[in-house]
């Protein structure tokens, strides 16, 4: 393989994993631009996305349905578990305590999530049976597998599709207004609180359509699956420009693509002194040197003043 | 018609409103007026539900408001334009109308209301497309009230939209108040600026921190020795 075509399929690697990054962080970013809040649990609705993909495959085989299909049920789960976080747990912490209190409250339902899938399923990785079995596109002398082809497809779409939501439905024109300004929202007779609750579903439910895409190509689950993949997609929301959709869309292809990269050459470029071990490392100083010149990050609009 | 009786709320340990009434008929042009704190804003929030009553009454053309969603007072035909405007800072100018009209489930008027607000405040039509945290306080305060008139209301009420504004546009959005009452839209009006508040109103209330102290005609306060020295500076 050429050192062209190498660089290419590097791209290709980064754009599939970052196609998950992205997805993850979108709902990092609504969630967190709705309600101020960093919910820590979102990575953890990967695993269950994951775990519920692990468990229908084979009963929808039997039903005589193809694999995929399993992202249906993945994605009920996935929404109907991030509604019931955000009312039994979130909201009356929102109603009652500080952003501080409902920061922990996070780290406690991520905590809570994991340790119950250990409960449930043991600490060990099981294996998800296969989801899609798409040939290796071939173009000369690139090759790229089926894997990343449904990745990054899904990812494109399921992006453009939330954008237009956002921008276009009456639903979605009701998110971006309760998350401007609540008591302006109500007195245009929107439902805050069902606007939230949607919010909610919509977010876990994309976390859903992530852990798909994670497993078409990793094909396992484990109850921490989700630490590092919600770390990342937080950290694309952050450097997008947290609460920015468009942003965490960029943000997310953005790690991916560094991450890809600097796992492939670093060692190279350095002549070894650091290795692609390092790989995450360099991440988030990339994100810390973005915030240092662009505190609201690449797409974030910097906090307008409320008067 | 709009009647509150022995209306109290608290902050907390705080008692914002203290057992007020008063009451605003079809049509009418009714002011609230009173100094910094006197509970004018409180007083709209509990009426629209952004702040819970802690007594009394609000009945709403014979809806009781104390016991409806905040988000289903403007279905009844209630409209809010709040004090510092509110605007939807990151949507367009056009799309914050459009958010005005969120409740109507008739849609088929929305063009045309658009159109209206359009003619009433040209400068809009220029900027439709731009967002609205963009514009100036002014210009903003037009889009509050557009926003307001987009839900079809048949009363709305204003808490101090000449706050912060020049003189000729606070000219210019009382030329407006006085068009929609033309319209027969009736108008609770909290204001600071009493002389303008007092000369468009056909009754006035004056609030003093949280208890009316003067009620009559708009006419007969804006004579009143005492409202002269307190709210006109004379
Ligand atoms: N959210 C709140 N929490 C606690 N106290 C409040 C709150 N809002 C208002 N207050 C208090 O209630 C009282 C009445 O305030 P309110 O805003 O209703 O006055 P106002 O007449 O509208 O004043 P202004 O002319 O300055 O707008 C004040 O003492 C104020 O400090
Ligand atoms: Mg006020």
């Amino acid at each position: 393989m050429s050192g062209f075509v190498m660089f290419i399929s590097q791209i290709f690697n980064g754009l599939k994993i970052g196609s998950v990054y992205a997805l993850v962080a979108l709902g990092y970013t609504m969630v967190y631009g709705i309600i101020r809040l960093l919910n820590f649990a979102h990575g953890d609705f990967i695993m269950i996305g994951a775990y519920t993909l692990m468990l229908s495959i084979p009963a929808l085989a039997a039903m005589g349905m193809p694999a995929w299909t399993a992202v249906i049920p993945a994605t009920l789960v996935c929404a109907l578990v991030g509604v019931l976080v955000e009312r039994l747990a979130y909201k009356p912490v929102r109603e009652k305590g500080n952003s501080m209190t409902a920061l922990i409250t996070a780290i406690a339902m991520s905590l809570l999530l994991e340790n119950g899938s250990q409960a449930i399923f043991g600490a060990d990785y099981k294996t998800v049976p296969t989801i899609v079995s798409i040939p290796t596109l071939t173009i000369g002398q690139l090759k790229i597998d089926g894997a990343t082809i449904v990745s990054i497809v899904l990812g494109v779409v399921m992006m453009v599709a939330m954008q237009l939501y956002v921008k276009r439905t009456k639903q979605g024109k009701a998110m971006r207004a309760v998350s401007e300004d609540k008591e302006a929202s109500l007195l245009m007779g929107i439902n805050v609180n069902g606007t939230i609750t949607l919010t909610f579903a919509i977010g876990s439910g994309l976390a859903a359509i992530a852990a798909l895409m994670y497993c078409v190509s990793y094909p396992q689950v484990s109850p921490t699956m989700g630490m590092m993949l919600g770390l990342k997609a937080f950290v694309a929301a952050v450097l997008g420009g947290i609460g920015s959709i468009p942003g965490a869309m960029v943000g997310g292809l953005a790690i991916g693509l560094i991450e890809s990269l600097t796992k492939a050459y670093i060692g190279t470029i350095t002549g070894g002194v650091i290795t692609s071990a390092f790989s995450d490392a360099i991440v988030f100083a990339i994100l810390i040197i973005v915030l240092l010149v662009r505190p609201s990050g690449l797409m974030g609009e910097p906090e307008t003043e409320k008067v | 018609m709009l009647d509150i009786k022995n209306l109290s709320v608290s902050y907390g340990a705080i008692d914002a409103v203290k057992g007020i009434s008063l009451h605003v008929d079809d049509g009418e042009i009714v002011s609230l007026i009173g100094a910094n704190g006197a509970g004018k804003t409180t007083t709209l929030h509990t009426i629209t539900g952004l702040v819970p009553a802690r007594s009394g009454s609000i009945v709403f053309n014979g809806q009781d408001l104390l016991k409806t969603k905040a988000n289903k007072i403007v279905t009844l035909g209630m409209a809010h334009v709040p004090e510092g405007r509110h605007v939807f800072t990151r949507m367009s100018v056009q799309e914050n109308l459009e958010m005005g009209a969120y409740s109507l489930k008739d849609t088929s008027h929305v063009a045309e209301d658009l159109d209206k607000v359009y003619t009433y405040f040209p400068r809009l039509k220029e900027r439709r497309r731009q967002l609205a945290g963009t514009l100036s306080g002014g210009e903003q305060q037009m889009v509050a009230m557009g926003r307001a008139i987009m839900s079809r209301p048949n009363t709305i009420l204003m808490d101090e939209p000449s706050m912060g504004l020049s003189p000729k546009l606070v000219k210019e959005i009382f030329r407006i108040i006085e068009k929609l009452h033309e319209e027969g839209i009736t108008v609770l009006l909290v204001e600071q600026n009493a002389k303008m508040a007092l000369s468009i109103a056909d009754r006035a209330y004056v609030l003093e921190t949280g208890r009316i102290t003067m009620e009559g005609k708009a006419s007969d306060l804006l004579h009143d020795e005492k409202v002269r020295k307190a709210y006109l500076g004379a």
